[in-house]
This record gives structure tokens, sequence and C-alpha cells, in this order.
């Protein structure tokens, strides 16, 4: 199955966000959710067919223009799943451009590598100066009881114009040592990895401090900066729950419009 | 290429530094993800399949152009998240910087802006290895090596392990480095962008709570 999606946010004028553009086709299908009226709109990914399977070619393109602020979330997990023998890996590709002054959070449920499947993801956001971005992604390696199947991911962030965070993360029975304790650790099955990227002025302003962060049950956590102006949250644990608990207070916070009560409850969190 | 100026290059008695750093596995014992030797197998594994591809890359593509080396620092920079890391990588930098312009001359970090910024390791690898007269396969191997011999010996000193046997998984992994250095040699003049980057979470996230604490027998 062959799928494109696009989205496009800008500015309505009246310190609000319009979408210029919301096309997508099965399994890619796009729906504006939540209230009018806000400095931000909501689109979710809603999936319109069983997948990614193999043989899937999946793009979707989203671009966000000056001051408008666009959050896209999913309102379900996505599973990876074998799809028919012989076919070659599903791919999924996803590009954003963010402009100056704009805002765009990434914020999908988890990406479950069912067995047996092959699957690639390859995201490219650039991102110009003055930009903000949230992208967060999560990983479970295999539905309950089952091997984990084959996941690809391949990360690429510039922010005004150079790269700032490129990530390539390989799981399944391919991968050398990806479920030992270098990479994901023993709880291969049913474990857990995410990751919240954090690019733009709010994040160096108003970020929870960087550090180990406080680990959650069955998992561990850290949030790093990076060498460019980003931040970087990194979650790894024995099942979603644990990544959840360490990255989803994280995602509330960080990207929201500046507002004295929040930063002082991030100062204090 | 002389082989022996290879070996000079990739003996872990090279006085730069490396000796100091265990590539993750002080955290890992600590953490107790590696308790013995089968879990020294599995991090190797995956330090090689990451850690190690990615910097015999780097310094296959460093070795193949030194004049490269501030891009494919940037680059290094965007793949390291960890501070902690970044840190490590250019300590272990400057320490073979400082070594390896004394065996040989390395034009490419004269320069006072390569003495000031101290590039990443693998960057400063591949550029010692240009001025050794050696090619971009040797650099990648030696690179690809490296990153496992300091957390190999450091699983004997943590855990009181077999030497025999941890430097048996060395010799397993002999394979799968020359295929990695293959394949970095082959895509040594690939931008950086397209040049690999396979992260490992539990190194990062290792290394960041390793830096917090005030004592340790190694430096990362």
């Amino acid at each position: 199955m062959r799928a494109t999606a696009r989205v496009v946010a800008e500015a309505n004028g009246r310190g609000g966000t319009r979408l210029t553009v919301l096309r997508g086709e099965s399994p890619l299908l796009l729906r504006r959710t939540g209230p009018d009226g806000g400095a931000g709109l909501t689109v979710h990914l809603v999936g319109g067919a069983a997948g990614p399977l193999r043989g899937d070619d999946l793009s979707l393109r989203i671009e966000v223009d000056p001051a408008a602020r666009l959050d896209i979330r999913s309102v379900a997990a996505s599973l990876a799943l074998p799809g028919p023998p012989g076919r070659p890996a599903s791919r999924l590709r996803i590009e954003a451009r963010v402009a100056a002054g704009a805002t765009l959070r990434w914020l999908p449920e988890p990406l479950i590598a069912a067995a047996g499947c092959d699957h690639r993801a390859v995201t490219v956001v650039e991102a110009e100066a003055g930009a903000t971005v949230v992208w967060r992604d999560d990983l479970v390696c295999g539905r309950h009881g089952e091997p984990c199947g084959q996941v690809r991911t391949d990360v690429l962030v510039r922010y005004a114009g150079a790269t700032l965070y490129r990530h390539e993360l390989a799981v399944g029975a391919d991968a050398p040592g990806w479920s030992g304790p270098a990479v994901l650790g023993s709880s291969g099955t049913g474990g857990a990895y995410g990751s919240v990227l954090l690019a733009g002025p709010p994040v160096t302003a108003t970020a929870a401090p960087a550090g180990p962060a406080a680990s959650p049950a069955h998992g561990t956590a850290v949030i790093m900066d990076l060498a460019g102006p980003g931040r970087l949250a990194t979650a790894v644990g024995a099942d979603i729950r644990a990544v959840r608990a360490a990255l989803d207070p994280l995602c509330e916070r960080l990207g929201e419009p500046p507002e004295p009560q929040r930063d002082q409850a991030m100062a204090t969190a | 290429m002389s082989l022996t100026t290879l070996l000079v290059l990739a003996d872990g008695r090279l006085p730069a530094g490396g000796h100091a750093h265990s590539g993750g596995l002080e955290a890992a014992v600590s953490s107790g993800r590696v308790r013995g030797m089968a879990d020294l197998d599995g991090f190797l594994q995956g330090r090689l399949a990451t850690a190690g591809v990615v910097t015999a890359s780097f310094a296959a593509a460093a070795c193949a152009d030194p004049q490269r080396w501030r891009d494919l620092d940037a680059g290094l920079d965007a793949r390291t998240p960890s501070p902690a890391l970044r840190k490590a990588s250019r300590a272990q930098g400057r320490a073979l910087m400082r070594a390896g312009r004394i065996l040989w001359p390395v034009p490419a970090l004269d320069r006072p802006a390569a003495q000031r910024i101290a590039p990443h390791h693998p960057v400063v690898l591949g550029a010692v290895a240009h001025g050794a007269g050696l090619v971009p396969r040797d650099a990648a191997v030696a690179a690809a090596y490296g990153t496992l011999t300091g957390p190999a010996t450091a699983g004997v000193r943590l855990l009181g392990l077999d030497p025999f046997g941890a430097h048996a998984l060395l010799a397993g992994l002999a394979g799968a480095c020359d295929r990695i250095a293959d394949e970095a040699a082959a895509r040594a003049g690939d931008p950086v962008d397209t040049l690999p980057a396979a992260g490992a979470p539990l190194l990062d996230i290792g290394a960041e709570q390793h830096a917090t604490w005030e004592v340790r027998l190694f430096a990362s």
C-alpha cells in the first residue's frame, strides 16, 4: 500500500492557527481535532487500515509556517506487522519543516514492533532559527510474550541550518546486541524505548534540569543537553509504562507558550 | 600501508589515555546490567554495532580527507546526545592528538582551531592515521577494535572475569570488526549527515549517571 499525507499550518493573523492543507489517504488519515480559537491546533493521525505491513510505503509531510502552532498526535499505537512474505520492508518517511516563530509538537502513540515485522522509519525535520520543535518517538519491542520484529529508525533534525541531532536505532534479530546491556537491556521482549527531543529557544529557557531523571519503576531515564540548541530525554524500560512515566510529564510541559506559573512549576518539578 | 604502523596506532599501550575509559562498562556493571561473561559478550556486541560502527565510519572519513575534520566533528556532536560522552570523546581526542602529532606529521591538526577545540576521538584517530600513512580501512579497523578493548579489559578489572575469556570475546568479534571497517572505508566520502548514526540508549543513560558519581575507577 502506498500512501501520502500532508498538513500545512499557518498563522491566521489573529494570534491563532489555521490549516491550509490537510490531506491524507488510507492508512495515513489526518483529522483535525480539539477546540477552535486557541493559539494552536491539533491534528490526529487516525489509522485507516492495519499496519504498516511489509510492502507499505508511507509518506507524511508536515509544514508549519511562521508563528503557527501545531500538535500532531495519533489515536492509537501503530503496529508494524509482517504482511505478505517476500515483500520489502514497510517504510514510513516523515518530513517536517518548521518556520521561525512556529511550534510543532509531534506526540504520537508508540510504534509496536510485532514479531516478524520489518519496518523502517525515516524522519527528517528542518527547523529555522527561532522555531520550537518537540519530537517524541516511543518504540515497544514486540507484543506481550512474542519476540520483537525488526525495526530501524533513522532521525535527522536540523536547526538553524546545522544538524542538531542524528540518531539511528535498530532492534530485532538482525541488530547485534540490541537487547543486550549496551543498547536496550536484557528485557528484549516487551521492552520499550522512548525519546523526546526539544529544540529551540523555550527549551533552554524553561526545561527541566538536565541530568539523570527520576528513574521510573522498571526503567531508567536521562535528560541531556545537546551540543546545539536543544535537549533530549531518553528512557528505557521493561515496558512502555516505565517510558511513559519518564517522558509524559516532560511532554506536557515543553513547547507550551511561556507563562510565569508554568515556569515556576517546571523549576520545582 | 605498514602493518606495523597500524599496530602502533591500535596498541592499547600507546600513551593516549585509552586505559582510563571503560567504554560505558563501569556504569553497566554498577547498574547490574553486566554481571558475568555472557553479559559482557552482549555488551560488546551492542557497543560494536552502535558506537563501533559510528566511530569506524568517522575515523575512515577523517583518514580519507583530514581537511573535513570540522564537519565530521560537528557530525559526531549531533550523534552524541550525552554531554558526558562528548566530554570523554574530546578528552580522548586531545590525548591522542598529543601523542599522534609527536609520532607522525598531522598537518590537519596543526591548526590553532584544532588545538583549541580538540576534535572528537574518531576524527583525531582518522587524521593521525592519515598522517601515519595509513588508509581509511586501517583507521576504521583500529577504531572499531578500539571501542571493544576498553570495556573488555575493564570487565576483567571490575568483575574479576577470566582475562582469557574476555579476550576470547574480542577474538570472536574480529570478523565483525573487519566487516564494519570494510563498510566504513567504502562510505568514507559520504556526506556527514548520511554517515552511520547508530545510537545506544543505555550507553547514553549510563554515561550521564556515571558522570555524577564522586568515586569511580574509570573516566567514562
